[in-house]
């Protein structure tokens, strides 16, 4: 039974990737990830210049949910070079830059200065949910946004396959995919944080977080997820590969994601559930359903569903 | 698919039942209620508008909790202008405890408002008939935290140190760890909380001598249970927040930036 997928001419042992903004700090944090099992790394947001988040409680959980309100703190290029450069000099699995700007021209110059850096993937967060008082609606809510950062990062990025990282919280993720398609993107990341929500303290009845509200991940936004990637798949023609992720705890889930068109699958919250180990316990998990059920590789699983419905069909 | 182990990680307000001031910079809240915490777990401390901060606890003996804080940033120094009745968060505990055995003979080390925890430890060691040796460092005499606390125990011997020789050996703490160690009756382990500059000193020294030691490391934290990963340590890439903060001492000595540097919370390196 064979986990490797390849995307884009980069090889991933499994489908596992450690999803931005967990965990994603340093080198030393990655290789840590990668030694826990994880196919693939995706580093937290990264800013052209210092960027501050918000204070504290920032990340607050329940068995159900999380909801994070960290505001994209970054130290800025110089970090990101120091980081990705070690990592670089010893790299045990592929590894995703995630780029995040205030502006669609700075998210062309950000891609600029980090595809030098020879990430695999470059990410691009157009759907942070937890900016919005200082940045407005996230790029990801508007069909002509999106494309315009998609069409600013591509045509600085070279060889360096670019996925659009996209927000659940639209009307039609489809549309906004197609656009982003057309305008050159390489492939998506579906999906990021959901809502935003709320949460109360009774006794001060203020809001916990101090960014008043979070984007929502955790097991909870799991079937969000699966539809937004099965609509993704769809309105781009099952063409363009789909990192899935959003409430991932178990290998059966992912093993869903992948049926929904995803090829790769994002693990973030679920290290707050499941501990460290959790991307070694998916892959057991994934293997242990892929071997009881004949299946020899889980390539042949991306966009399943989509297969069943159309055989399925009068 | 849920678990139980996450019901402590929303915050929880409640009214401080009392307060006590230290010393001029040093207060400790008392909450009636307990989180089952052990000796050198720490809980995020929300003081609700303003910010949450990591604060060891200082005692927590299944009825009442108590912190005990300096007051040295904006939020701390907003936290100590409340008063009883006044509702502060509470969310943990979290990370790794002191570890003993009963009867064993141990050495606390503790710097400052260190003190707190090494007196948790004290008193949940001397339940378990451990004999103990607490060395209570400071500044000067009107820094030293717990020292009637620590006298009141079972079993306890205290020795001070002061940097200024207002009160017991004049220099660090370290100074009579160290003659402690190379005396006759080593003892079986040795645990230590205060500054990193002093922890470094405690681990060289146990290292040296061979004894088993535990120190309390504290990086930068947010989430304060390992998803956020603003406190992993080089080069291990461990997070402090579960891994921590009681680490053992040839943990800590794979820890380059142990004594070195630490991150703040953009990432961003500082030298100690």
């Amino acid at each position: 039974m064979s986990l490797s997928q390849t995307v884009r001419g980069v090889t991933f042992q499994n489908p596992t990737v450690l999803a931005s903004g967990i965990w994603g700090i340093t080198a030393s944090s990655w290789r840590r990830v990668a030694a826990n099992g994880a196919g693939g790394i995706t580093t937290k947001s990264l800013w052209l210049a210092e960027h501050k988040g918000h204070p504290n409680p920032t990340i607050i959980s329940t068995p159900h949910w999380t909801l994070n309100a960290v505001g994209v703190p970054d130290a800025g290029l110089e970090k990101a070079r120091e980081e990705i450069g070690d990592y670089n000099k010893k790299k045990p699995v592929p590894l995703i830059a995630n780029i995040i700007a205030n502006t669609v021209d700075n998210y062309g110059k950000t891609a600029a200065e980090i595809v030098q850096l020879q990430p695999d993937f470059l990410e691009v967060n157009i759907s942070c949910p937890n900016v919005e008082d200082e940045f407005g609606k996230p790029f990801a809510c508007s069909v002509r946004d999106a494309s315009a950062v998609t069409k600013a990062v591509k045509a600085v990025s070279g060889k360096i396959p670019v996925f659009i990282k996209l927000s659940p919280n639209v009307d039609d993720i489809g549309s906004i995919a197609s656009a982003c398609a057309e305008a050159g993107a390489d492939g998506f990341t579906v999906i990021n944080t959901v809502g935003p929500g709320m949460a109360i303290d009774l006794r001060s009845r203020l809001p916990i977080l101090a960014n008043k509200v979070g984007g929502m991940s955790g097991p909870a936004i799991k079937p969000i997820a699966v539809r937004c990637i099965a609509d993704v798949y769809r309105a781009t023609g099952g063409k363009f590969p789909i990192i899935g992720t959003g409430g991932i705890m178990t290998g059966e889930d992912a093993i869903e994601f992948l049926l929904a068109g995803a090829t790769l699958i994002g693990i973030g919250t679920a290290i707050g559930y499941r501990g460290a180990e959790v991307f070694r316990m998916v892959c057991e998990e994934m293997t242990a359903w892929c071997e009881a059920e004949g299946v020899k590789s889980v390539t042949e699983l991306t966009g399943g569903m989509h297969r069943a419905l159309s055989s399925s069909r009068p | 698919m849920t678990c139980g182990c996450c019901h402590n990680r929303l915050p929880v307000t409640h009214r401080i039942a009392s307060v006590k001031r230290e010393t001029e910079q040093v207060t400790s809240f008392t909450f009636a209620v307990s989180l089952g915490a052990k000796p050198g777990q720490f809980v995020m401390v929300w003081l609700p508008g303003v910010d949450e901060v990591p604060m060891s606890i200082a005692n927590d003996d299944g009825k009442q909790l108590q912190i005990t804080f300096f007051a040295v940033g904006d939020t701390t120094k907003k936290l100590a202008l409340l008063k009883k009745g006044d509702l502060v968060g509470l969310r943990g505990p979290f990370g790794t405890h002191y570890e003993w055995k009963p009867k064993q003979h141990l050495s606390l080390v503790a710097g400052g408002y260190g003190a707190a925890p090494m007196f948790f430890a004290a008193s949940e060691a001397a339940k378990d008939q451990c004999t103990l040796t607490a060395i209570v460092g400071a500044r000067s005499k009107e820094h030293l935290l717990y020292l009637d606390a620590f006298a009141k125990l079972k079993g306890t011997t205290v020795s001070v140190a002061t940097d200024d020789g207002s009160q017991g050996h004049k220099g660090y703490n370290v100074e009579l760890l160290s003659a402690l160690l190379k005396g006759k009756k080593k003892p079986d382990q040795v645990f230590a909380c205060g500054p990193e500059r002093m922890l470094v000193a405690v681990s060289d020294l146990c290292h040296e001598q061979k004894v088993p030691c535990q120190i309390s490391l504290e990086r930068y934290m947010k989430c304060g249970y390992g998803l956020c990963g603003n406190c992993t340590v080089d080069p291990l890439g461990i997070r402090l927040c579960t891994d921590g903060p009681v680490v053992k001492n040839e943990l800590a000595r794979t820890i380059t930036e142990f004594g070195k540097y630490h991150r703040d919370h953009l990432g961003k390196k500082h030298s100690l």
